[in-house]
């Protein structure tokens, strides 16, 4: 079996620092924004009572922190791996972290002191026409809060970009575009290479296009005589919002290509499928955006047409690629299923379970009846919790672990139980209640749709209970200052 | 069975489909065996599968997209009853409250304020077709009802603080006996 940490990922003390500050933040937001989203399903179960308008204040902090700290913390994962190959700022990376950090205090002061509900979306014009519910202030803050983190990712972009050049000329080489049709690949080309430049050619016009889109929605703010085309501006938030979400998860799925083979003691390196399932994706996740906009009649029918064939066929490399491809590594390997290993498995399985509910939503004719239903949040819960955080949590269990053959403990083994049925029973019942017709980010529910929400909140329970264990877990295995990056 | 029920079916026996592939490899990890042979055999099995995907995928594509599911939005519906649907902080307003089972029905949306969505639900509560009202843009959607009753309109799009309760009602009679008026 290869090194548990190997000594290119030895971290310097202040290198530490960032990456504790990273992870620990990641947890404390996320656990607080899963405490958010049980309160709202709660209220929507009427076992507590939320005033709507606190209940749509929840809810624009909880889509916001919750994708946010997704880029945040999976743009760590990015950073650990990614530093082995070329050289990165640790400068820059704590800047993305500051910028994010001013973001969040902007974003919450405007929600919950300014009382801004417009939804993590920003949909232009609500932020600004909210009939008198909060300020245009109000709405400024929380865009500029977006801003801020937005430059954070740029910034962190850049210096990979940069980096990535020295070493490899240009981005094609480094994706490796070189061997798509023929030659002799190189097999120590690093699959981690290959995600990052996907992510940073991706989510860096995605991001670049969310920071045009909220300046000129400031500038509406000020100026409402400079009037945004509204569905450009929808078109321009979608494609920033999916793009965004989708590259925390290909940044997350680092920790898979790197970790995975170390506990089955399989390599896993490029290869022909690889690098086209890379290449594709890289194209995919910039044109698939408008099966967000299905229900736009109005929208040219060949962009819907389009994305609901990129939405088949951007599920091809999550299912015949990764996940395949980690199955293939761990059958019959004889692999020790340390918490890492399961994680990372079960991250898989969330990933590729999770994308069927997504692809099937892509289909107009289906969208026509489950569009904006609680069907939308239960595909992406199901890949968000099962998939990218059992990725997250993967990276962290494996950063305080200090070695290979260390046993897991009982509580571990039961939080990891209990995390997976939780977030099993909870995205189903979003989804069951979807395919019943529930709409999504409704504050009152009727009262025939609330045996969905009073299930998903019990199982949402679990949820919280075994992520915090999780986090317990993980922060005292950083504050113990374990033996990252120290070789074995 | 109706298109939430196909696709909740569709969706259980794919998760389930991919969780039994799953547990298995769990299951066999324990034994060893050497990779090149496991890589050999799981690729051959991958080439299968890709394409079996491939070929599901167009399939499915052919299936759903050679009748184009959205109306043409730049020529009126031959026969179809015009209605006017304007959405608003927090209202609906359609030029008429009852249509006719049988007839199509062309509901042009638009908004007034913020984006809208305006969502059908018959009178079992279940939603039968929507379109997005959009400030600037008239979405044309056409619906033929079949079964008489009361059915609802929801917002479903996210509008501000009172969104909830962006509702409104309109009936759909039987076709007078002898003809469709």
């Amino acid at each position: 079996m290869s090194a548990l940490h190997q000594s290119t990922e030895t971290l310097s003390r202040q290198e530490r620092v960032v990456l504790n500050l990273y992870v620990i933040t990641g947890l404390a937001v996320l656990v607080l924004m899963m405490l958010g989203g049980i309160a709202m399903r709660m209220s929507q179960g009427t076992w507590i009572e939320l005033p709507p308008d606190l209940f749509y204040q929840i809810m624009t902090a909880h889509g916001a922190a919750m994708v946010g700290i997704a880029g945040l913390t999976s743009s760590a994962v990015m950073w650990y791996f990614l530093r082995k190959y070329v050289s990165l700022s640790p400068g820059i990376f704590l800047a993305n972290y500051v910028l994010f950090m001013v973001g969040a205090v902007l974003i919450l002061g405007s929600i919950f002191i300014l009382q801004f509900g417009g939804g993590w979306t920003f949909l232009y014009p609500l932020p600004v026409k909210s009939n008198g519910m909060w300020s245009v202030h109000a709405a400024a803050g929380y865009m500029l809060g977006l801003i801020s983190i937005g430059v954070g990712f740029l910034l962190f972009y850049l210096d990979a970009t940069l980096a990535i050049l020295r070493v490899y000329g240009n981005l094609g080489r480094a994706l490796g575009l070189q061997w798509l049709f023929s030659g002799d690949i190189d097999k120590s080309h690093p699959p981690t290479v290959v995600a990052s430049t996907m992510v940073i050619i991706a989510n860096g016009i995605g991001t670049l296009c969310g920071a045009v889109v909220l300046v000129l929605c400031l500038v509406n703010a000020y100026v409402p005589a400079f009037e945004l085309n509204p569905l450009l501006a929808k078109n321009m938030i979608y494609f920033f919002g999916h793009v965004f979400i989708n590259a925390s998860i290909y940044m997350g799925v680092i920790a898979v290509y790197e970790l995975l083979p170390r506990y089955s003691g399989r390599p896993w390196g490029v290869s022909r499928p690889f690098l086209w399932a890379w290449a594709a994706s890289t194209v995919m996740v910039l044109i698939v955006y408008p099966h967000h906009l299905l229900m736009d009649f109005v929208m040219p029918h060949w962009m819907l047409a389009m994305g609901q064939i990129i939405s088949f066929t951007s599920g091809l490399p999550v299912l015949a690629v990764t996940a395949y491809g980690a199955l293939t590594n761990v059958h019959r390997s004889g692999i020790r299923w340390s918490m890492p290993a399961k994680l990372l498995l079960l991250s898989m399985f969330g990933w590729a379970a999770g994308i069927i509910p997504a692809v099937i939503d892509g289909v107009i004719s289906v969208n026509r009846v489950m569009h904006n239903t609680l069907w939308v949040p239960g595909h992406f819960h199901f890949y968000l919790l099962l998939g990218l955080w059992a990725m997250l949590f993967g990276f962290m269990y494996h950063v305080i672990r200090t070695r290979a053959d260390e046993p897991d403990s009982a509580v571990d083994q039961l939080g990891f139980f209990a995390y997976l049925a939780g977030g099993l029973v909870f995205s189903g019942m979003l989804l069951m209640a979807g395919q019943a017709s529930v709409p999504r980010r409704w504050a009152v529910h009727a009262p025939e749709w609330v045996p969905y929400a009073s299930a998903a909140s019990l199982a949402a329970i679990l949820v919280v209970l075994a992520t915090i264990l999780f986090a317990v877990r993980i922060v005292s295995g950083l504050l113990r200052a374990p033996n990252v990056g120290t070789a074995h | 069975m109706d298109t939430q029920r196909l696709v909740w079916s569709i969706t259980l026996i794919g998760i389930a489909i991919i969780a039994a592939a799953f547990l298995y490899v769990v299951a066999r990890s324990g034994t060893l065996l050497q990779f090149e042979s496991v890589q050999k055999k799981a690729y051959g099995i991958r080439r299968w599968f890709f394409w079996a995907l491939v070929v599901l995928g167009i399939g499915t594509a052919y299936a759903t997209l050679a009748e184009f599911p959205i109306p043409d939005q730049h020529v009126p519906s031959a026969g179809a009853r015009v209605v006017d649907v304007v959405g608003k902080q927090w209202s609906w307003e359609l030029s008429a409250n009852q249509y006719t089972a049988g007839v199509p029905v062309e509901f042009r949306v638009t908004s007034n304020d913020v984006n809208h969505g305006f969502g059908i639900y018959d009178p079992n509560g279940r939603l039968i077709a929507q379109t997005q009202a959009m400030p600037g843009f008239t979405n044309r959607l056409v619906h033929t009802f079949t079964e008489p009753g009361k059915y609802r309109v929801l917002c479903l799009e996210y509008c501000g603080l009172v969104h909830h309760n962006m509702i409104t009602e309109f009936e759909v009679v039987a076709a007078p006996q002898g003809g469709k008026s």
